[in-house]
């Protein structure tokens, strides 16, 4: 209905609104009185409760802080602790001439010029009655130099907290991670009163993680304060509860040995224990210093890492995504026996290369001439890729993809860690809903040799092989094994949840396959687990980082190091009664067997000794 | 009324009338803004712990709001009236795509961002949305019928969901409030009023059910502050202590001590009404309430003054959803309301707020110094 304008209606219409303004004005004065009587319920009737609790007998309510849990290995190291910290602060509001003071300062403790910049930045920011910090973590000489002085400088002082530390620095840093400044974002997301007085939160790995359990629980002392604001009388102490400690699964120094082999190149090293899936290597080349993230990192160093071409802040184990090659040829291998796909003595001729029917396309082998007959022990043995064409092949890639996914590839392995990537294991669906394309026969061969859009994560790698080392009994990695509180220790180990049903004389024949690439003359690991009372099955693998062209040959001498192809290796020992699964991923490393194969070799050694299996 | 004969005789008359009226300021409420903003930087000073930084800061964003009221004050009410449909279907796009944006970066966002700045298209719509209630009525004849209050009623809850999802409660109950002020000065029967009233109340178990867990804990936490002294309590613990303790005279300007010793969080921004009290007492907070008082009562005059329908229902609705500003913040602060982020309009620290409110005084202004003219 458009408006209708009459007279009448305008009159009738002004009355009603200068009603409404006179109400809506009526209205505000009531609620304003209200808001007044409740002032002077508080101001008046409560002034002399809560001036007494304002200004003569202040109580302040002070949050106690609890203790970080600890974190240890699975000998009992300290992976990551709490250490006493001295800092020199500066109560602005207290010093007269803050120049002369700067300038004294620096003079006596020789502080560079950017940290006192540093400090009148943050100054600015901050009311002028608290505490600066203008020097943190300072040496005992420091501390020292500045004691004897102490009594000139008021306004000035040692300051000491708890900060935390770790020990075994780039070694432990992509598993334990570190705690840093709580910022902004997780001011917002933190509950509130559990972590007044916290400064720090975990960020990364283990820290992050299980942020609940380390921090603890904080506690408050209510604080009776005179007009100078001394405590004259404390009531009403809720204690603190420390945060838990926690035991990993991890040996450092079986860590350390891992670490120190990787010298030279970027990778990974993960070794699991075949019957539990505890972690007992988790490592990732290059590793970083945590410790001055804790204490705040300065941009420039940051910009370092960050920009750093061998990507110290990377997380290889858990994050690197690799072309698995040869190594996926067990499992494979396995699927073909379980299948019924082919016959584990059955023999295939391999002139080098395969073709499918119709097309010219040449699959060639990593061996120019080929393996000549290959039964299945000789094709792992040697890695013979023909007869994994040729398997791939008759199994085609819903059954493979099927059969793989049970061992956990294209998934998260589950290890309490954030961050940890999936991998891709490509089927018909996968590429259909991805790319809108349908899927072709020679992407079902490449995948049979570990190549084509197969992605894996080392942790998945030793997943897997930890799988297979034990039968089947799908294990999921994990680096906490207690969980240790004041009040009670949790176990934290992670049950066996199901068990892939496999033939143990199929099993038992790629173990034996395996046992040849390190044991048999022909293997491709041929050079290590010498002088060893047990044995080890293993299996190499090189995963190309660059295509060659056809008919062209591969010349790891004349290639950039950046495009050599990266070196697998999977193993697990020993092979009669499995204890210890490894992956080992180094980039652009070359051959598996050769660079590898003996780093795992050494871990595998160290590892048994210590568990007294020789 | 005496006063304002007085008022419109200095302004034909002085020098500095003339200026001021060529420049469509509404002298009485330029100078009761004028006040406020000066007691603003009084109070900032003391609560920002004496920092020159903060008043720059504060400076700069009172400069940026005034221009924009002086702006609006030159432009005709008909531009606005013209504009709102536009304006307020803008802002809900906006809404949408902050909403949106804020939901591919996983997390609560208000923010748009616009090159080097930001822009919250919350504030937008807390002046858009009456405007657009004011415009719809504006077509037919008042009292609204049914039909026109189901539309008005979907326009108004439109915006507001979108800025709760967001989730900006404060804001989200100060747009609903300006919609609503609209649909209150239409002439909606009184037990229309009364109905929606108790039908809201017996509702809040459902609004309760819909509540994010933090929004919850401050509704427990008003309920029940010493609860959780360390945590969501204690803002309105320290509050109290901080009034309470201000007593009749109050201790005097920089002799806050709770403030000062940081027992008082947000002491510059939601909470500064604390400070306020802290300093200067019982008599100060009631000379505050009434510069307010002054200021909305000013606005319900320009409303009843106002030339036609759309501008008496923005005018209304600017005046009222002003007053539920200052009623909120103050409310949340002395322990009669939940905390919710509300600030206290033109004092707290902080730029969005000012430069909306001096919005809304410059639409008003426009109202009253176009009206005028028209009559000349």
């Amino acid at each position: 209905m458009p408006r209708a304008y009459s007279l009448q209606d305008n009159s009738v219409e002004n009355r009603v609104f200068f009603n409404r303004i006179v109400a809506a004005f009526f209205i505000v004065v009531l609620l304003t009185a209200g808001l007044v009587v409740r002032l002077v319920y508080l101001q008046i009737v409560g002034h002399e409760h809560y001036a007494t609790l304002a200004k003569e007998n202040s109580v302040k309510i002070q949050p106690l802080v609890p203790a970080r849990g600890l974190i240890y290995d699975r000998n009992g190291k300290v992976l990551a602790e709490n250490t006493q910290s001295f800092s020199l602060e500066l109560i602005p509001e207290q010093i007269s001439d803050m120049d002369a003071t700067l300038l004294q300062l620096q003079k006596l403790l020789n502080i560079p010029n950017e940290k006192i910049e540093q400090f009148q930045k943050q100054r600015k920011h901050q009311k002028r009655f608290i505490s600066t910090p203008l020097l943190l973590s300072m040496t005992d000489e420091e501390i020292a130099k500045f004691a004897v002085v102490r009594p000139y400088f008021t306004g000035v002082d040692i300051a000491s907290r708890l900060v935390r530390n770790y020990p075994y620095s780039d070694l432990s840093a992509h598993v334990v991670g570190y705690v840093s400044r709580i910022n902004e974002a997780e001011m917002k997301t933190l509950p509130i009163s559990e972590y007044r007085g916290s400064s720090h939160v975990g960020k990364l790995g283990i820290e992050s993680f299980y942020e609940t359990q380390l921090h603890g629980k904080t506690g408050y002392v209510e604080i009776e304060t005179n007009v100078q604001s001394r405590a004259i009388n404390t009531f009403n102490t809720v204690p603190p509860v420390s945060g838990a400690n926690l035991h990993l699964t991890l040996d450092i120094d079986l860590q350390k040995t891992a670490y120190d082999a990787l010298e030279g190149y970027n990778g990974a090293v993960v070794a699991l224990d075949v019957t539990t899936g505890g972690v007992l290597v988790f490592s990732s080349r290059p590793g970083f210093n945590p410790n001055p993230f804790v204490v705040g990192i300065d941009y420039d160093a940051y910009q370092n890492l960050q920009s750093s071409e061998n990507q110290p802040l990377y997380n290889r184990a858990l994050r690197g995504l690799y072309p698995p090659g040869s190594t996926m040829k067990p499992f494979v291998a396995l699927a073909g026996l379980e299948y019924n796909a082919v016959g584990f003595d059955q023999k295939h001729y391999c002139p080098g290369f395969y073709q499918l029917p119709n097309v010219p396309h040449k699959y060639r082998d990593w061996k120019h001439g080929g393996h000549g007959w290959v039964g299945m022990s000789e094709a792992i043995t040697e890695s013979c890729d023909v007869y994994f064409y040729s398997l791939a092949s008759v199994l085609g890639i819903d059954n493979m993809h099927h059969f793989l996914q049970q061992f956990g590839f294209g998934e998260k392995s589950g290890i309490d860690l954030v961050g940890e990537k999936t991998g891709l294991l490509p089927s018909r669906e996968w590429k259909k809903q991805q790319k809108n394309q349908n899927w072709y026969p020679g992407e079902t061969l490449i995948t049979g040799i570990g190549q084509g859009y197969l992605q894996v994560t080392p942790i998945q790698l030793a997943r897997a092989t930890a799988i297979l080392a034990n039968g089947g009994k799908t294990i999921t990695p994990f680096l906490v094994d207690k969980i240790v509180s004041p009040s009670q220790t949790q176990d934290n180990a992670k049950p066996i949840e199901k068990t892939i049903p496999l033939k143990n004389t199929n099993i038992a024949h790629i173990t034996d396959a395996m046992i040849n690439v390190v044991h048999d003359s022909h293997g491709t690991a041929k050079n290590i687990g010498k002088h060893i009372s047990y044995q080890i099955a293993g299996k190499t693998g090189t995963a190309q980082v660059f295509n060659i062209k056809q008919e062209a040959r591969y010349n790891e001498n004349a290639i950039d190091f950046k495009l050599r192809d990266h070196a697998l290796f999977i193993a697990f020992a020993p092979a009669d009664n499995p204890k210890i699964a490894i992956a080992v991923v180094v980039e652009n490393g070359g051959h598996g067997g050769s660079v590898a194969a003996p780093i795992a070799d050494k871990v595998i050694q160290q590892y048994l000794e210590s568990i007294n299996v020789h | 009324m005496y006063i304002e004969t007085r008022h419109e005789e200095f302004e034909k008359h002085s020098f500095i009338g003339h200026i001021l009226r060529k420049l469509h300021i509404d002298i009485p409420l330029f100078v009761t803004l004028v006040l406020i903003s000066i007691l603003s930087f009084v109070i900032l000073y003391s609560a920002g712990g004496q920092s020159v930084d903060v008043l720059i800061r504060q400076a700069m964003r009172v400069a940026l709001a005034f221009t924009l009221m002086i702006f609006l004050a030159h432009i005709d009410p008909y531009q606005f009236k013209r504009w709102s449909v536009i304006l307020f279907s803008l802002g809900i796009l906006l809404l949408l795509a902050v909403l949106i944006l804020g939901e591919i970066g996983k997390g609560a966002q208000r923010w748009l961002e616009l090159g080097a700045f930001r822009f919250q298209p919350s504030e937008m719509i807390k002046i858009t949305t009456p405007m657009m209630i004011a415009w719809y009525l504006a077509e037919y004849a008042l009292p609204p019928k049914p039909k026109q209050l189901l539309i008005a009623s979907l326009l108004i809850i439109l915006p507001t969901l979108l800025i709760a999802k967001q989730p900006d409660l404060g804001t989200a109950l100060l747009v609903a409030s300006s919609g609503a002020a609209v649909l209150f000065f239409s002439g909606l029967s009184w037990w229309f009023i009364i109905g929606i009233g108790s039908l809201l109340t017996a509702l809040t178990p459902i609004l309760w059910h819909f509540m994010h867990d933090y929004q919850r804990a401050r509704v427990l936490t008003f309920l029940n502050p010493e609860a959780d002294p360390l945590g969501r309590g204690y803002h309105i613990i320290q509050s109290k202590i901080a009034i309470g303790s201000g007593g009749l005279y109050g201790k005097g300007w920089l002799g806050s001590t709770q403030s000062e010793l940081d027992f008082l969080p947000e002491s510059s921004t939601d909470f500064i009404f604390a400070v306020f009290a802290e300093e200067f007492g019982l008599f100060g907070c009631v000379s505050l309430l009434i510069l307010y008082l002054l200021i909305i009562g000013r606005c319900l005059y320009i409303a009843a003054q106002a030339r036609d329908t759309y501008c008496r229902l923005l005018a209304g609705s600017l005046a009222f959803t002003f007053f539920v500003y200052v009623f909120v913040n103050i409310g949340m602060v002395i322990g009669v309301l939940p905390v919710v982020g509300v600030p206290l309009p033109l004092v707290s620290y902080g730029g969005t707020s000012i430069v909306t409110l001096c919005a809304g005084f410059g639409i008003l202004m426009s109202i009253h110094t176009h009206k005028k003219l028209l009559h000349n």
